[in-house]
C-alpha cells in the first residue's frame, strides 16, 4: 500500500504504548523500585484498562449506554475463580490454568451479553441504560446467594446456605454472602499484559472490519444503516457480547488476584467508575480509555497513603465535575480549536 | 392478615419511592436528563431533619409536633435551594452537551454530596427519629398500620393531586409542560427555558427532601450513601411507569414498593432486588417505554 | 432474484438509455410493482391506492405538493413503515414482512430527504458500509486479519474509490462525512446507496438545496447512473426543470392518492395537476 492507513498506525501506536509501559514497570520492578502498594496495585489496573476498552466498545463504538459492565466482571470473576479450583487437577501449570479460567470467564461474560443483550438491544438510549443497570443488580444479588462447592460427588449448587449439602471432603468455593474465599492467586502483571494486548487486537481490528464499520454505522445513524442493509440486531448483539466477553476475562483475572472476592465488588459503583474512565478518556478513543484508566486508578488510590486521603473523593468528585464543566464548555472548545487544527474522520478510531 | 399488612407495607414504601420518582420523571422529561444526583439530595433532606429532630429532643408533644413540621419545612427549605444551586453550577452549563457528558456531571454531583456529607457528619450510621411514632392499630394484634405509614400515603396522594393540577392548570405548570416537549418552540413562545428548568430541579429537590424525611422515618437508619439504593430503586420506578409521565411515576413507584415487599414477604429477603429488577426488565421488553410512557418512534 | 448485476471494475461503458413510459408494455419485466399500497397512522390515511410500476432502466418522478406522501411512499418500499395493505413485487418478489435491511439486499437503495449519512466516518468508510454486504468475510477473519480480510478490503478500497469517481470525489475519500460542503454530502448519499448495488434506486429530493448549475449536473449524473449501472432511478423532487428534463414517467401524488400518471408532455398540461399544484381557477 501507498500509505499505512490512519487507523493501523493510530492502533500500532496504542500497542507501542501498552508494551513501552509494561517494558518500563518491569524495569522498575527488577531494579527493586516499585513500592509494594504500587506493586499490588498494576494487575487491578490492568483490569481496569480492559474493562475501560471493552465498555468503550459498547459505549463509544456502539453508542449505547451500559451502566451495568460491572455485572459482565462479576460473571466472570466468580465463574473464572469456580474454573480454577475445578481444573486444578486437570492443570496443574499455573498460568495455563490461569488462561483457561480467564477463557472461562469470558464465556460465561459473553453468556450473560447474549442473555440481557437479545431481549434488550431493541431498546433504545435511556431505557437499555436503565436495563443494564438492573442487569448488574440482579447478578449482584444472585450472587450473593449462591453457593458453590465441589466434593467426591461432584459440583455442588445452591440458592441458600441450608440447601448446601457439600461433604466432609469438599471445598466450598462461593459462600453466599462471603464470596469466594480461598483463592489460590493465580494472576500476575504479565498475564494482565497480555490481556490487555488482546483485547487491543479483538477490538482496534474489529473496528477497523466491515463488522466494526457496521457497529459504528448503527451508532451514526441506525436508519441509514438498515438502509443500504446491515442487520441491527446482529452488530448490536455483536459489539455488545464481545464487550461482556473482555469484561469476563478481566473480571476472571480480578478475581484469581485475590484470596477472597464478594459480589459488592462489582456493584453499581464499578460500573460508573468504568464509564468514567471511557467518557473522560474520550468516547471511541481506545487510547483514551487506557491513558485515563490507568491514571485515573492508580491515581486516587496513591493519594490513600497522603495526609489528605479523607479528601480524596470529595477531590475526585470536584475534578470530575470540573473537567466535564471544561471539556464541554462552548468557548473553550474554540479556544482549543484555534490553537490545534480539527483532525479528519478521526472519530470512533486512535 | 399478613398479605393485608404487607399490602400496606408496600403501597407506603411505593409513595415513598413514587415521590423520589415524581423528582426523576420531572427532571427527566424537562431537562432530557438522569439526574443521578437525585437520590443524594434525598440523603441530604433527612440529614437536615434528623438535626432539627435531635436538637428537639425532650419537648413537650405540642412543641415535638411544631418541631416535626419544622424540621419537614427546613429540610425541603435546603434541599431545594441545593437543587437550584446544583442545577446553576453543574447542569446548566451543560446544556447543549452531550447527554452522556451530564450524567457523568450528574455522578460527580452525586459523589460529591456523598463525600461531602461523609466529612461533615461523619461517615457512621445516625439512628433517625421519626417524626411521627406509634401505630394505627386496626385489629388489636393482628393489623396496624403505622402513622408514618399513613403518613406517606397520605403525602403522596396530595404531591400527586398538587402537582397534576399545577402542571395541568397554572401557568408555570404548562411553561414546563411546553419545555418538556420543545424547548426551542417554547423559547420562541417567549417562556423563560432556564428558569423553567430551574422550578423544575426545586420542585423536584423539595419533593426529595420529604421523600428522605418519610423514608427514613420508616427505616429509621441514616448514612451518607442512605440515599443511593432509594435512589436507584425510584429511578427504576420511574423508567417502569415511563419516564417523563407523573402518572407513571406514582404507579411504577407503587407497583415497585408492592413487589419489593411481597418478594421479600415470600419470595426470599436476599432475592428482593433481583425480583425487582427482573420485572422491570419484563415489563420494558414488552412496554418499550414503561407502563405509561409514550412511545416515540425516529422520523425518517 | 434473477442474477444480480455486478458493478465491472473500469467498464463504465455508457448504455444507450431506452425510454419507457409506466403502464406500458414494457418488452421486460418490470423491477417494480405496486398495488393498492396503502398505509394508515391512527385513522389518518396517508397513502391509499397506490399503483405503479418502474421498469427496468426507467427514471421515475414521484412528484406531488407538500405533505402528498411522496416520502412515505419510499419509507413504504423500504419498510420503515410496514403497509396496511397493498403489495410491493421487487423483480417479481413479494417484500413483505421484509426488514429494511433485507428489502436492501433485495435490490432497493435509497437516500434521505432530511441527509442521513454516518457523519463520523470517513467519505470512503461510509461508502465501504454501503458496500458491507459484498465483502463476505467473517468476524473473525476479520479481528484475526486472516488473507480474506486483506483481499476483500482491499477490493472494497478500490471499489470505494471508483463509486466516488462518478461524482469526481475520490479526493475526498479520507475527509470526514459530516464536514463536507451540503452538496458533497448529497452526492456521497447517492454513492453509498450506489454501493450495495441496487437494482432500484430511490432518491429522496437529490437537487434539494441545489443551485442551478449544480442541479444540472446532477441531472446528468443521475442519466449516467442509470446508464452504466442498468438500473431503474425513482425520485421524488420540487425542481420540475429537473423532474420534466429526466423522467420518463411521472407520477403525481395528492393527499396520498395518485391523481395523474404519464410523460412530462401529459402531465404538464393535465388540469388535475395544474389543480393541485395553484389550486382551481375562479
Amino acid at each position: 500500500m501507498k500509505k499505512i492507513n490512519k487507523n493501523s498506525l493510530n492502533g500500532f501506536i496504542n500497542y507501542g504504548i501498552v508494551i513501552a509501559a509494561f517494558a518500563v514497570i518491569q524495569l522498575l520492578l527488577g531494579m527493586g523500585r516499585l513500592s509494594n502498594s504500587l506493586q499490588s496495585l498494576l494487575v487491578p489496573a490492568c483490569c481496569y484498562i480492559v474493562m475501560a476498552v471493552s465498555l468503550n466498545l459498547t459505549v463509544g463504538i456502539l453508542g449505547e449506554l451500559s451502566l451495568g459492565h460491572g455485572g459482565f466482571m462479576s460473571l466472570g470473576a466468580f465463574s473464572g475463580i469456580t474454573a480454577s479450583i475445578l481444573l486444578q487437577g486437570a492443570i496443574p501449570m499455573a498460568p495455563a490454568r490461569l488462561a483457561a479460567s480467564m477463557a472461562v470467564g469470558a464465556v460465561f461474560g459473553a453468556l450473560g451479553g447474549v442473555i440481557v443483550g437479545v431481549p434488550v438491544l431493541r431498546l433504545q438510549g435511556d431505557y437499555l441504560a436503565i436495563v443494564t443497570l438492573a442487569f448488574g443488580q440482579i447478578i449482584q444479588n444472585i450472587i450473593m446467594v449462591l453457593y458453590v462447592g465441589v466434593d467426591s460427588r461432584g459440583i455442588h449448587l445452591a440458592a441458600s446456605k441450608e440447601r448446601f449439602d457439600l461433604a466432609a471432603d469438599g471445598t466450598a468455593i462461593i459462600k453466599g454472602p462471603m464470596g469466594a474465599v480461598g483463592v489460590t492467586k493465580l494472576a500476575s502483571f504479565t498475564a494482565g499484559f497480555v490481556l490487555i494486548m488482546i483485547t487491543l487486537l479483538v477490538v482496534q481490528n474489529l473496528v477497523n472490519s466491515r463488522s466494526g464499520r457496521a457497529i459504528m454505522a448503527l451508532r451514526d445513524n441506525r436508519i441509514a444503516a438498515e438502509s443500504v442493509g446491515i442487520n441491527t440486531t446482529k452488530y448490536k448483539l455483536m459489539a455488545f457480547v464481545t464487550s461482556a466477553a473482555l469484561a469476563g476475562a478481566a473480571g476472571a483475572l480480578w478475581g484469581l488476584n485475590y484470596s477472597s472476592t464478594v459480589a459488592s465488588k462489582f456493584n453499581f459503583n464499578t460500573s460508573i467508575l468504568v464509564l468514567v474512565f471511557v467518557v473522560l478518556g474520550g468516547l471511541g478513543s481506545i487510547r483514551g480509555s487506557i491513558i485515563a484508566a490507568a491514571l485515573l486508578y492508580i491515581l486516587p488510590e496513591t493519594l490513600r497513603a497522603w495526609d489528605i486521603a479523607e479528601y480524596r473523593m470529595l477531590i475526585y468528585a470536584i475534578i470530575l465535575i470540573l473537567v466535564m464543566l471544561a471539556t464541554n464548555n462552548e468557548r473553550l472548545k474554540i479556544l482549543v480549536g484555534r490553537v490545534i487544527p480539527k483532525r479528519k474522520g478521526a472519530a470512533g478510531n486512535g | 392478615m399478613s398479605f393485608l399488612n404487607n399490602v400496606i407495607t408496600g403501597v407506603s414504601l411505593g409513595s415513598i419511592y413514587a415521590i423520589i420518582a415524581l423528582g426523576y420523571t420531572m427532571v427527566y422529561g424537562i431537562a432530557k436528563m438522569l439526574n443521578f444526583a437525585h437520590g443524594d439530595v434525598i440523603m441530604v433532606g433527612a440529614y437536615v431533619c434528623f438535626f432539627v429532630m435531635s436538637g428537639a429532643a425532650g419537648l413537650s408533644p405540642q412543641a415535638a409536633v411544631l418541631a416535626s413540621v419544622g424540621a419537614v419545612l427546613l429540610a425541603a427549605v435546603v434541599c431545594t435551594a441545593l437543587g437550584i444551586v446544583i442545577e446553576r453550577l453543574a447542569y446548566k452549563p451543560l446544556r447543549s452537551a452531550p447527554s452522556l457528558a451530564v450524567l457523568i456531571t450528574a455522578i460527580g454531583v452525586s459523589y460529591l454530596l456523598q463525600n461531602s456529607a461523609q466529612l461533615l457528619w461523619g461517615a457512621d450510621t445516625k439512628t433517625f427519629r421519626p417524626i411521627v411514632e406509634g401505630s394505627l392499630v386496626l385489629i388489636p394484634g393482628q393489623l396496624s398500620i403505622s402513622y408514618v405509614a399513613v403518613l406517606s400515603i397520605v403525602c403522596c396522594v396530595v404531591v400527586m393531586a398538587a402537582l397534576t393540577a399545577f402542571t395541568g392548570g397554572t401557568k408555570l405548570g404548562k411553561a414546563m409542560r411546553a419545555c418538556s416537549e420543545d424547548k426551542a418552540a417554547a423559547q420562541l413562545m417567549g417562556i423563560d427555558v432556564n428558569a423553567t428548568i430551574s422550578m423544575t430541579f426545586a420542585i423536584g429537590s423539595a419533593l426529595a427532601a420529604l421523600a428522605g424525611v418519610l423514608m427514613c422515618s420508616a427505616y429509621p437508619v441514616l448514612s451518607p450513601t442512605t440515599g443511593s439504593l432509594p435512589g436507584i430503586r425510584a429511578f427504576t420506578a420511574a423508567v417502569f411507569g415511563g419516564i417523563g409521565s407523573v402518572p407513571g411515576a406514582l404507579l411504577g413507584g407503587i407497583l415497585l414498593g408492592v413487589i419489593e415487599t411481597f418478594a421479600k414477604a415470600y419470595i426470599s429477603t436476599d432475592l428482593s432486588d433481583a425480583v425487582v429488577f427482573a420485572v422491570l426488565i419484563i415489563v420494558l421488553l414488552v412496554k418499550p417505554a414503561g407502563l405509561m410512557g409514550r412511545y416515540v418512534p425516529e422520523k425518517v | 432474484m434473477a442474477e444480480k448485476k455486478q458493478f465491472q471494475k473500469g467498464k463504465m461503458v455508457p448504455v444507450p438509455s431506452v425510454s419507457i413510459i409506466p403502464e406500458r408494455d414494457l418488452g421486460k419485466s418490470p423491477i417494480l410493482e405496486c398495488s393498492h399500497l396503502g398505509i394508515d397512522f391512527g385513522g389518518l390515511t396517508a397513502v391509499n391506492e397506490f399503483n405503479i410500476t418502474v421498469g427496468r432502466t426507467e427514471i421515475a418522478g414521484l412528484i406531488g405538493p407538500n405533505g402528498a406522501g411522496k416520502t412515505t411512499v419510499f419509507n413504504l418500499l423500504t419498510k420503515v413503515y410496514q403497509p396496511t395493505r397493498g403489495t410491493i413485487l421487487l423483480d417479481g418478489l413479494d417484500t413483505h414482512g421484509k426488514t429494511p435491511a433485507q428489502v436492501n439486499r433485495m435490490g432497493i437503495a435509497r437516500t434521505f430527504q432530511n441527509i442521513r449519512l454516518f457523519s463520523n466516518l470517513t467519505v470512503e468508510d461510509n461508502v465501504k458500509i454501503g458496500l458491507h454486504n459484498q465483502e463476505k468475510y467473517s468476524m473473525f477473519s476479520g479481528i484475526l486479519r486472516l488473507p480474506k480480510y486483506w483481499r476483500q478490503e482491499r477490493a472494497a478500497h478500490e471499489r470505494a474509490l471508483e463509486l466516488l469517481s462518478i461524482f469526481d470525489m475520490q479526493d475526498l475519500a479520507g475527509h470526514q462525512a459530516g464536514s463536507l460542503p451540503y452538496g458533497a454530502q448529497r452526492r456521497l448519499e447517492i454513492v453509498r446507496a450506489l454501493a450495495t448495488n441496487p437494482s432500484l434506486l430511490l432518491l429522496d429530493e437529490p437537487a434539494a438545496g441545489m443551485n442551478p448549475s449544480e442541479t444540472a449536473e446532477l441531472m446528468e449524473n443521475i442519466v449516467k447512473i442509470r446508464d452504466t449501472f442498468q438500473i431503474a432511478i425513482m425520485l421524488i423532487e420540487h425542481d420540475m426543470s429537473l423532474v420534466m428534463g429526466i423522467c420518463e414517467g411521472i407520477c403525481v401524488l395528492n393527499f396520498g392518492q395518485i391523481i395523474a400518471k404519464g410523460t412530462a408532455e401529459e402531465i404538464q398540461s393535465n388540469p388535475t395537476v395544474i389543480e393541485a399544484y395553484l389550486g382551481k381557477q375562479q
